[in-house]
């Protein structure tokens, strides 16, 4: 099993049966096959703040409750997070924060361990997918115990790797569920929250003794010169190159236990703390006034693999000069008849500038279509776009569109376009709308018609949204007609006022949507100029050979496409002024 | 520089849409089917838009770290010629290299900026004693799907193992639809001959 799945596998042993989530990489397949399982409740929310918020809900009804996130979505949620360390939590729950070091797919890479500090929440870091089985019902259980939420950790490594798991039998379930009033507790007003403040450090010294002696903050003396203090993955990486030395290996790694790191550093001559990203261990230990080296040797930067940590600790700078080669790279590429390369085709065309969001067509910065020009968050597409409207003033007009996906726009897109109809903005909005959270692997959001359990629901008119939010100007285009795309973003641009245009087509990969591939289209050898027009596009398929110069001949080349991955979307047909696509 | 207890490495490198991380997954259960204690790795999301796909699996009778490390691969899975160019630091001095002759041009090859390297093979010799050739995407085509390519290639590596074919084969059996297996356990046998 992968760590997500385990982590599934686990929520369902453990008697969970009711959790929220937005999908964000690494941590999307826990909820894709958490749902599988019988008996549970599973939804997608349209962001993480919403997620969190329903879960805190459940939890107050008296359910166990899961809230799933990537490190980023936790920042959408932290306004309930800081909150709900105050009141406590009734029934149950766990916040599932997926960590991506190495930025694999994220725009930061940002340690969620500092949430655990900041908001004063227990958390606990599990090193594979059979810990991470046994931990998420650990944290059931603190959560419970001690009226708190708890956060479970992993990293992309851990959600991603697979190896050996096993299942247990599922508790079986219970329904604690009611209705039960305690305004002291649940409404935070100040002079309420001024005593759950105390609760909560009350509650801290309690979990602090806890982590005393819980049973995954576990010590191996072996080798008693060197001892390593490490929590998650990075354990394994160091045990995999340094077998034989002591360890203090923190299944929790908030609040962490003071008497047993003393009685380690006690045991063992010197002591390296192994951490991913912050110094947050090592930062806490020295402050306990323990001598330990860490990031004066290991990166702060990217994840950790075997060697890195036995370069460190051996005092190498490098392994033995190992052979290699540069080879072109091979970056990632919009799909074959994906409906954002037209748009972004016409974009770049048009030369303005693109605040960009999250999702696929944030891969469209790339060369050649290079359609899109800055990317923050989730969102921030559309404040982006307006606040530099409004700051360039005359300079900026017909010059600055904003581009965000469908399931993006609803997460957290419809109040900055609000705001730009309220604040009389300037500004182009495209929302390219190809009905599923494709990013992340076609997942179901307001707008697809379905719920996560596949059951049908109201399917979001983005059209009749959009007009309601007091936008005027609303055009719908299809980006496989790249003459009317241009057209229509021509003229929206020229308006006063903010516009919307809705750039709609299924996204290829999207089953339920049944786009059948056209014919696979061909280039006639003769016909081609090689005038490399077609290539501007970036389609996979289409590359361009060199031929030998006939004579009183000026073409160099001729384009070809691979008729295994063509698609037959007909762009390049569209492109090309000699008629040799066909 | 050496690997400490028995736990040895195999990296398998291609590119999104091959069925590498399929393959990985296959031989995974083989090796716990055969009661060897497995890890692996691999990054989705992005890397599946074209870009390159990677897996580590890591076997033996404990293995702790699902990541291999720089110099620490025993043997190389190339899926797509160039990609085995790619790792080479990843290799032990004594370690194997299979690859498919396939080649896949990334774009910066198809605009004509950078040539599709033309001396794979005898670079890889300069340095590694071991290294196997198969045109695995044409002994596929033979078996009936040039999509069991990557069955092709596990046959082949199923010869580096000391694990009975039978175990493979069950498997494979349990890994795709009715009407694929036939084509499938064919390839296995094709990447097995070669």
């Amino acid at each position: 099993m992968s760590g997500n799945e385990a982590i599934a596998r686990g929520l369902y042993e453990a008697g969970v049966r009711f959790a929220a989530a937005y999908p964000g990489t690494p941590s999307t397949e826990i909820m894709e096959e958490y749902s599988k399982y019988e008996g549970v409740y599973a939804e997608w929310s349209p962001n993480e703040k919403v997620a969190l918020e329903v879960a805190i809900g459940a939890a107050l009804a008296g359910e166990k409750a899961v809230a799933v996130m990537k490190h980023v979505g936790v920042n959408v949620a932290a306004d309930p997070l800081f909150t709900v360390s105050y009141t406590g939590t009734n029934g149950a729950l766990v916040i599932i924060t997926a960590d991506d070091p190495s930025l694999h797919s994220s725009q930061n890479e940002q340690d969620n361990r500092n949430y655990a500090k900041f908001s004063k929440i227990p958390m606990l870091e599990p090193a594979d997918a059979e810990e991470a089985k046994e931990f998420i019902k650990l944290a059931f259980e603190i959560s419970e115990k001690f009226d708190t939420p708890v956060f479970l950790r992993t990293t992309t490594r851990v959600s991603h790797s697979k190896s050996v798991v096993s299942p247990a039998d599922p508790l079986p379930y219970k329904d604690k569920t009611a209705i039960t009033y305690n305004a002291a507790k649940y409404v935070m007003v100040p002079a309420n929250a001024r005593i759950r403040r105390v609760e909560v450090e009350k509650r801290m010294q309690l979990l602090k003794s806890f982590a005393e002696n819980f049973s995954e903050n576990k010590m191996e003396i072996n080798n008693p010169d060197i001892g390593i203090i490490t929590a998650g993955m990075p354990y394994n990486y160091a045990k995999d190159v340094f077998p034989d030395y002591s360890y203090l290996k923190l299944g929790m790694v908030y609040p962490l236990p003071e008497k047993l790191i003393r009685d380690f550093a006690a045991r063992v001559k010197n002591i390296y703390v192994v951490e991913e990203l912050d110094p947050f261990l090592e930062e806490q230990i020295k402050a306990m006034g323990i001598k330990v080296t860490g990031k004066e040797i290991f990166p702060y930067t990217n994840e950790f693999d075997p060697g890195i940590i036995q370069n460190a600790i051996n005092k190498l700078n490098k392994p033995a000069n190992l052979p290699t080669k540069n080879v072109p790279p091979r970056p990632p590429n919009l799909c074959p008849g994906c409906p954002h390369r037209g748009l972004f085709y016409t974009l770049k065309k048009l030369k303005v500038f693109v605040t960009g969001d999250i999702g696929c067509y944030t891969l469209s910065f790339l060369k050649p279509l290079e359609g899109l020009h800055s990317t923050i968050c989730m969102g921030a597409s559309i404040g982006m776009a307006h606040g530099m409207s409004k700051a360039l003033k005359e300079k900026g007009k017909g010059k600055i569109v904003g581009v965000i996906g469908d399931s993006t726009f609803i997460h957290s897109g419809i109040t900055p376009l609000l705001n730009m109809a309220y604040n009389k903005s300037n500004a182009v909005i495209i929302i390219c709308d190809n009905s599923t959270t494709a990013m992340t692997g076609m997942q179901e959001h307001p707008a697809t018609g379905y719920t996560l359990l596949g059951e049908e629901t109201i399917k979001l008119d983005l059209k009749v949204l959009v007009a309601a939010l007091g936008i005027k100007n609303i055009r719908v285009v299809d980006p496989y007609d790249l003459k009317t795309t241009r057209t229509v973003i021509k003229e929206e641009l020229t308006k006063d006022g903010p516009s919307v245009v809705i750039s709609q087509r299924p996204c290829v990969l999207f089953k339920r949507a049944k786009t059948k591939p056209q014919k696979p289209l061909q280039v006639d050898p003769e016909k081609c100029t090689g005038c490399k027009v077609c290539l501007g596009l970036g389609c996979p398929p289409i590359s361009w050979k060199k031929m030998e110069k006939k004579e009183g001949s000026k073409r160099e080349g001729v384009s070809f496409i691979d008729e295994n991955l063509c698609n037959g979307c007909g762009l390049c047909l569209q492109l090309c002024k000699f008629g040799a696509i066909k | 520089m050496v690997n400490n207890y028995d736990v040895k490495s195999i990296l398998l490198a291609g590119v999104g849409g091959q069925g590498t991380l399929r393959a990985s997954d296959i031989m995974c259960i083989v090796m716990m089917e055969a009661g060897l204690d497995v890890k692996k790795s691999e990054v989705h999301g992005m890397a599946q838009r074209g870009g390159c796909v990677t897996s580590h699996v890591r076997y033996g009778s404990k293995v702790y770290s699902p990541l291999a490390k720089l110099g620490g691969i025993d043997l190389l899975v190339a899926f797509e010629k160039m990609e085995a160019l790619r790792y080479m630091n990843y290799l032990t001095k004594d370690a194997t290299i299979i690859l498919n002759a396939d080649e896949i041009y990334p774009p910066s090859v198809n605009f004509g900026d950078i040539p599709y390297p033309d001396d794979i093979i005898p670079l890889l010799r300069i340095n590694y004693k071991q290294v196997k050739e198969i045109d695995a995407t044409d002994l596929a085509k033979k078996s009936g799907n040039v999509k069991a390519a990557n069955v092709v290639l596990l046959g082949a590596i199923s010869n580096l193992m000391n694990i009975p074919s039978s175990i493979w084969e069950e498997v494979i059996k349990k890994s795709f639809p009715e009407k694929l297996v036939k084509i499938n356990l064919a390839a296995f046998q094709k990447g097995r001959d070669a």
